[in-house]
């Protein structure tokens, strides 16, 4: 499963454009592959959310990892850390590989830390103006 | 902020001032030196001479009788129907400019100041894809041609009409012998843009300038439509109207665009009603509602799915048939794939992995029929490459999409049996189901983030439609990164214009003005979200926004970097494991923040922000509206989170 894609310059703009004639954009994650909660207490989400920004994760995924044009929603419930790790590690799609050197193996369980914890969204009906 | 009207000299102070000052000057040496007088700073130029000569001198100005060249110019550009001149006033176009605020009455074309010559033709741009027709450039010779460089090129690319008038001074023996007339001349001026224009002519008469003009209009307003640019002497514009000068003006009609022969249009009609799974691929295939309105008509003959690829306004949003983000479900499984006017058919068809090793990939199956209807070439240069891959396709038509529309639509449903009609349905019922499921989707994604600070691009999107959505709108900005925009429904075609087609940052926040000039008349409320990165390439326009009146909600996608080229460089130290502690640099606009309302304020606009609060966003919004209904613009500093 893609869960991260980093688009081309020289496609993105071309691309956003068209999604916003379209009805499908941030896909989540669904249920059965949602995290463990005893994956999360592994790492120390202040930390996460420190180096979310630090190493821009945010650029594609936004600052609560909802998810946007560029990348798709990671949390609150994210995938299973063995997976995260994986992919982040060796992404198929257009995003740039992280290595260790560069996000350790600890830093990957902050960041998987920082994005379970997460809140969860208010409920659309609860919300006026999405009515 | 209340933007005062009072001008900063007071005119009977200046009145005054000027007459004590000529009063002066004009008062005998004698008297002078007889009064008490503080010291002086030295006289940077010498007086008036105290006799004046009673006899003129040999050289005096000779005053015009009658009409002058650039009369007859306007005269041009009224009969072409030009309704605004977009300008920085410049020497070498004195002449024209004193024509259009005198002689023309300042109306059609009426003169609006511009402070960069990149922004008069990006206004110009703006308005020709919402009035559907160009407004007329001056630029200086050579420097402000250079200037409107890039933004003519985002025209070219576009390719939308932009009509541009630079002067000259032809004669060099005419040429005033001090700085100005020499570097601002050049023996072929055109030569500056000649690979990014349309046309461009040099007339040397004044029945050469109407030809010209009204060739000129014509070619920018055929499909494919794109700049052109005359260059206009000095002195034909500046000298009288010589006795017996032809001043007829050639009659303008504006051909029909090109359509596919009509065995073409039944050999595609043919292809499509066969397909068991037809895409339309769709990008500039819509200049007016009726184009619009065909496209729809063609989908439901057909039921097929639409993707829009968002270089205009093409497709409603909403309707069941748009499956613009299916683009990876639907081209693999397509058999037939029709592009209405494609900038980039190759991109829409292939993927692309920008990897040390670069690599593409066809997304479409082997043996899919690929059907063209454009008109990109027909005009096409060779030196910039903004034609995109070749793609080879089956069966090409040269010709306009919108034109070709109602013959192809009345084809298919010539060629449509009772029982393709019934695959047909059961296809749209598909269709529609997966389109209802992932309007639903989108509003949920919404909620991620609702209450984040920096807001959340879909919270920015969201509270934006709640203050629009029952108004008569139009979405002024190429804002693509906010996507969120999804939540809002376009149906008409001023409602969504596109980008800038060159990729020319600084288009945005004049295109957004030019835009919204052109929805003045008509009682729009033009919205632009507008990126800080943009804005800051050439801001003045904000002053000719306030300056003319032009009613225009800019609200700020401020996300305080070029988030897409800081993604570049994360790539590159991700590529080289060189670790990312450094990769902002060179990419944001932190440190300190650019204070957006506080620029706006000194522009003259009513202005808020920063915002950083969600919460404070829909009543902020609600006052901005206010203004903008009372026919000036207002702005609001949004900051909000890169994409």
């Amino acid at each position: 499963m893609k869960i991260f894609r980093v688009y081309s310059s020289a496609n993105l703009v071309a691309l956003a454009m068209a999604l916003i004639f379209s009805p499908i954009r941030v896909k989540g994650q669904n249920a059965a592959q949602a995290s463990k909660p005893s994956e999360a207490s592994a790492g120390n989400a202040e930390n996460g959310k420190r180096i979310y920004t630090k190493y821009g994760c945010y650029e594609c995924h936004g600052l609560e990892g909802q998810g946007a044009v560029t990348g798709p929603r990671l949390g609150p419930d994210p995938i299973p850390l063995k997976a995260f790790t994986s992919y982040v590690r060796n992404p198929t799609g257009n995003m740039p590989p992280y290595t260790a050197k560069v996000v350790s193996d600890q830093e990957m369980a902050d960041l998987f830390a920082f994005l379970a914890a997460r809140p969860h969204p208010p409920a659309l009906k609860n919300i006026p103006i999405l009515k | 902020m209340a933007r005062s009207k009072k001008p900063a000299v007071d005119r009977r102070d200046f009145l005054k001032s000027v007459a004590a000052g000529a009063a002066t000057l004009a008062a005998p040496a004698e008297i002078l030196r007889a009064q008490p007088v503080a010291p002086q700073p030295p006289l940077a130029m010498p007086l008036m001479p105290p006799v004046i000569e009673t006899d003129p001198p040999a050289d005096v100005e000779v005053l015009t009788e009658g009409r002058a060249g650039s009369d007859f110019m306007v005269d041009v550009l009224k009969y072409l129907g030009l309704e605004y001149i977009c300008a920085v006033a410049a020497s070498s176009f004195r002449g024209l400019q004193e024509s259009v605020i005198n002689y023309g009455d300042n109306q059609n074309p009426e003169f609006i100041t511009c402070l960069h010559e990149e922004s008069s033709v990006a206004m110009g741009h703006g308005y020709a894809k919402v009035e559907g027709k160009p407004l007329g450039i001056f630029a200086h010779g050579t420097v402000g041609l250079q200037h409107a460089a890039m933004a003519v090129y985002n025209a070219y690319c576009d390719r939308v009409p932009v009509y541009m008038i630079v002067s000259n001074v032809l004669d060099a023996t005419l040429r005033d012998p001090g700085y100005g007339d020499w570097v601002h001349s050049a023996q072929d001026e055109g030569a500056i843009v000649r690979d990014y224009m349309k046309w461009d002519d040099i007339p040397i008469s004044l029945p050469h300038f109407a030809e010209s003009a009204v060739r000129a209009y014509k070619l920018a307003m055929t499909p494919p439509m794109g700049p052109v640019l005359l260059v206009v002497d000095s002195e034909l514009q500046e000298n009288p109207i010589r006795e017996g000068t032809n001043q007829s003006i050639p009659k303008l009609t504006l051909p029909s665009p090109p359509q596919g022969d009509s065995g073409a249009v039944a050999e595609a009609a043919r292809l499509l009603v066969q397909a068991e799974n037809p895409v339309i691929v769709v990008d500039r295939a819509a200049r007016t509602q009726a184009g619009i309105e065909h496209l729809v008509e063609l989908a439901e003959a057909l039921q097929a799915p639409v993707i829009d690829m968002g270089g205009r306004m093409n497709f409603p949003s909403r309707h069941p048939l748009n499956q613009s983000a299916r683009r990876g479900a639907l081209i693999p499984n397509a058999d037939v794939i029709l592009g209405l006017e494609v900038k980039d058919f190759w991109s829409a068809l292939n993927s692309f992995h920008d990897q040390v090793h670069r690599s593409t990939r066809p997304i479409m199956k082997s043996g899919a029929k690929l059907i063209s209807i454009t008109t990109n070439d027909l005009n096409i240069k060779a030196n910039y490459q903004d034609f995109s891959r070749y793609t080879g396709v089956d069966l090409a038509m040269a010709a306009d999409a919108e034109a070709t529309l109602p013959s192809l639509i009345e084809e298919t449903k010539r060629q449509t049996t009772a029982d393709r009609k019934r695959v047909f349905q059961d296809r749209g019922a598909k269709l529609a189901l997966a389109h209802q499921q992932a309007v639903e989707q989108v509003w949920t994604n919404a909620t991620y983030g609702w209450d984040a600070s920096p807001i959340s691009t879909a919270r920015l999107a969201a509270e934006l439609w709640a203050q629009i959505k029952d108004q008569d709108w139009s979405l002024v900005s190429g804002t693509g990164f906010v996507t969120a925009l999804q939540l809002w429904s376009f149906d008409k075609h001023y409602q969504f214009l596109g980008s800038s087609g060159g990729g020319g940052v600084g288009y945005g926040a004049p295109a957004a003005a030019g835009a919204a000039l052109a929805n003045r008349k008509h009682g729009r409320l033009s919205v632009n979200i507008q990126n800080d990165g943009d804005l800051l390439f050439a801001p003045s326009v904000l002053w000719t926004s306030a300056h003319h009146h032009i009613p225009l909600l800019s609200v700020m996608h401020n996300n305080r970097a070029y988030h897409e080229e800081l993604m570049h460089v994360q790539r590159m130290a991700c590529r080289r494991n060189r670790g990312l502690d450094r990769a902002k640099i060179g990419s944001t606009f932190v440190d300190p923040n650019v204070d957006f309302a506080k620029l706006a304020q000194g522009y003259g606009l009513y202005a808020e922000g920063p915002i950083t609060d969600p919460k404070e966003l829909g009543p902020a919004l609600k006052r901005a509206i206010a203004v903008v209904k009372r026919g000036e613009p207002a702005f609001l500093d949004v900051v909000s989170q890169p994409r």
